[in-house]
């Protein structure tokens, strides 16, 4: 993260009628970040992105941009510029107009009005398209379209709401490439809604992850991923294995349980953790599980029996019973050692490290109507 | 099966084709339009190519001379008398179609961007109006332009006028109000079709690059509803040009349009040859017209950038 903030959201709330669309949000992007709003439909990060842009205006709080508060200032007079979802493109106009609608405004001269709005198409790798009528572009080219038309505008921030929903997912692979690529060469801060949990990962320097129209967690992509603070954060992101623990003892930041079947383990305490009847809810991812072949032998091993797989192509997923957990336990392996072939109802033996475990906080109540 | 068959198209290639083409979606779609298309061709086509028959013949007392000849149209064009009219009713049909589209564009802009969950309801109180008769809409403007109509007693309890004004009503500018009031649900529903049709991103995104609001309407929602546009304009022009009732109800002396003098032609007159090539000339007026407005239409709406 930039040391410099470029926005800065503080307490926003936006409430249709009773219904809370965003609760007391505040958070800072750095200028030049990569930063993901991540969460399922209707969690409010698209409410917060227009926010930013102008198109909603919260009930309550501020958003800074550049230190400006800008909640009065309509869309056109804010220092950003937004890719849509469905991109927008202008139909009555071709590429080159669709790129140089917002620089008319500027009064360039004829001559650098073209170089501009050539340099942006070659950005976006759409050079001499610009003939092209708005319906004569596939999905890819519509979103490039798209993209150069608000990075011809020399924003500040970029929004990106879901820009890449629309496309196939090889396409949607290619872009997401391309746009770390486009991001790191401009060096502006972008903004990118997403409820592809893949993606966010893949592109951002941070993501917030929210729920219910609030922040569950901010954090690195790896941070996120390995260290969710609270179960539904751990859940959104992918596979876990949530276990009951017993906590034993709690000693400064640290807290020692017992994870029953996996014994105990040595835990770091989240924000917000705390204990309901002496009980806590501890997670393991199921690529941190690994299964043991014929003589292999790991420091912490566990017997179970596979109830269940599912192929994948380059990874099997099981799901293995193991005596005294409530839960069967699903792992992923690579099928390179042959995971594939093993049936249903083999026995197997599992090898885990303690230190992959994480303790998960109680999430929130939902308080929206 | 397939020997056979192949034999059989071999020995019958036309009627083999001809039953292939018949199960075709060609044959099924003409086969859909083709009443509709006969009574346009019986009810429409014919009668038009017959008008236009008759206008290069010559009334001989009660008679028709068969022989070819463009007098009718040298008199259509060139009598002073015919080209007024023609003057006249071009110029009344495009001012009473541009002030339609001009009133009418703002109620579908509202109906479409501000009508909320009532879209429906307001759509019906603009066809409410056309739920009375051509002939009641139109007298009812006799009663408010009148010498002591609404409009005169209006003016005069407000101060503003001390005797009642005569030039309201048995003019061309009567004949505008009047034509322009019964056209206006035309006008307002193709409108309304081509807003509703705007994706609502567009203008958003028209903001976002820095356009006001008024320059995201002139930039984004009028391009972009021009064919709406077009379309009402093209349906108030073509029929209000050869109106015979409004004129004749609320015209006067100077509102006569050129139905009038086709009208005279076919009855008092007897005239069919010169009624005809009236007739025709008008539709190639306005034909020609129409096509001029368009143009220019487009290529305004293409200049604002």
């Amino acid at each position: 993260m930039a040391d410099r903030p470029m926005i800065e959201i503080a307490n926003v709330s936006k409430f249709y009628g009773i219904y809370k669309a965003l609760d007391d949000v505040s958070l800072t992007i750095g200028e030049g970040e990569f930063f993901s709003l991540l969460g399922p439909s209707g969690c409010g990060k698209t409410t917060l992105l227009r926010s930013i842009a102008g198109f909603e205006t919260p009930t309550a709080g501020e958003i800074f941009i550049d230190g400006v508060p800008s909640l009065a200032l309509p869309p056109n007079r804010r220092p950003t510029n937004m890719v849509f979802q469905n991109y927008a493109i202008f139909p009555h106009l071709d590429v080159a107009e669709n790129v140089a609608y917002g620089l008319k405004r500027l009064r360039l001269s004829a001559q650098d009005e073209r170089k501009r709005v050539g340099d942006a198409l070659d950005q976006v790798r759409l050079s001499g398209l610009g003939q092209r009528k708005a319906h004569e572009l596939s999905g890819g080219q519509r979103q490039r379209v798209a993209l150069a038309r608000a990075l011809v505008m020399r924003p500040k921030v970029l929004l990106l709401d879901e820009p890449l929903s629309a496309l196939d997912k090889k396409l949607r692979e290619e872009m997401q490439v391309e746009l770390r690529t486009l991001q790191k060469a401009v060096g502006i801060t972008f903004i990118l809604v997403t409820h592809d949990q893949y993606e966010a990962l893949a592109l951002s320097d941070r993501i917030a992850v929210m729920f219910g129209g609030r922040i569950a967690q901010i954090a690195s992509p790896k941070e996120i991923y390995q260290r969710p603070r609270t179960r539904k954060v751990a859940d959104f992101l992918g596979g876990m294995n949530f276990l009951k623990a017993k906590v034993l003892g709690e000693q400064g930041n640290a807290v020692s349980v017992d994870a029953a079947r996996f014994g105990a383990v040595n835990l770091d305490k989240p924000q917000g953790f705390a204990a309901t009847n002496g009980h806590v809810t501890v997670g393991i991812r199921p690529e941190r599980l690994r299964l043991l072949w014929d003589d292999d032998r790991a420091p912490h091993e566990l017997a179970g029996r596979i109830e269940n797989r599912a192929y994948f192509g380059e990874v099997t997923h099981l799901t293995v019973g193991v005596d005294g957990l409530e839960q069967p336990l699903s792992l992923v392996e690579t099928n390179s050692f042959g995971a594939d072939d093993l049936p249903v109802g083999a026995e197997i033996r599992l090898a885990y490290d303690p230190e992959a475990f994480v303790l998960l906080a109680e999430d929130p109540p939902v308080t929206r109507v | 099966m397939t020997a056979a068959a192949f034999g059989a198209l071999a020995d019958t290639p036309s009627s083999g084709r001809r039953k292939a083409w018949m199960r075709s979606e060609e044959a099924r779609g003409l086969a859909l339009i083709s009443p509709t298309f006969l009574y346009a061709l019986a009810l429409l086509f014919l009668p038009v190519l017959i008008v236009i028959a008759y206008s290069f013949w010559t009334q001989d007392y009660l008679d028709i001379d068969r022989t070819f000849t463009l007098e009718n149209y040298r008199q259509a064009l060139t009598e002073p008398i015919y080209r007024d009219l023609f003057v006249r009713s071009l110029w009344i049909s495009l001012t009473v179609s541009i002030v339609t589209v001009v009133f009418s564009y703002p109620v579908a802009w509202f109906i479409s961007f501000h009508g909320g969950v009532h879209k429906n309801l307001w759509l019906f109180l603009v066809t409410v109006p056309c739920w009375t008769s051509y002939l009641l809409r139109v007298m009812s403007w006799k009663v408010i332009l009148g010498y002591g109509g609404v409009m005169n007693t209006g003016l005069i309890s407000m101060g503003l006028i001390d005797k009642p004004l005569t030039s309201l009503l048995y003019n061309s500018n009567a004949v505008v109000i009047t034509l322009v009031h019964s056209w206006a649900a035309f006008a307002i529903l193709p409108i309304y079709v081509s807003l509703q049709k705007i994706d609502r991103t567009l203008i958003e995104a028209a903001r976002d690059l820095g356009d006001s609001r008024l320059k995201a309407f002139l930039r984004i929602t009028l391009p972009v509803s021009l064919p709406g546009i077009i379309s009402a304009f093209l349906i108030v022009m073509i029929p209000t040009v050869g109106d015979y009732v409004t004129p004749r109800l609320v015209g006067g002396k100077d509102g006569v349009m050129i139905a009038t003098a086709i009208q005279a032609q076919f009855g008092k007159a007897a005239n069919w040859p010169l009624g005809a090539a009236l007739s025709v000339t008008t539709m190639v007026l306005v034909s020609l017209t129409a096509a001029a407005v368009v143009l220019a239409l487009k290529f305004t709406v293409r200049r604002i950038r």
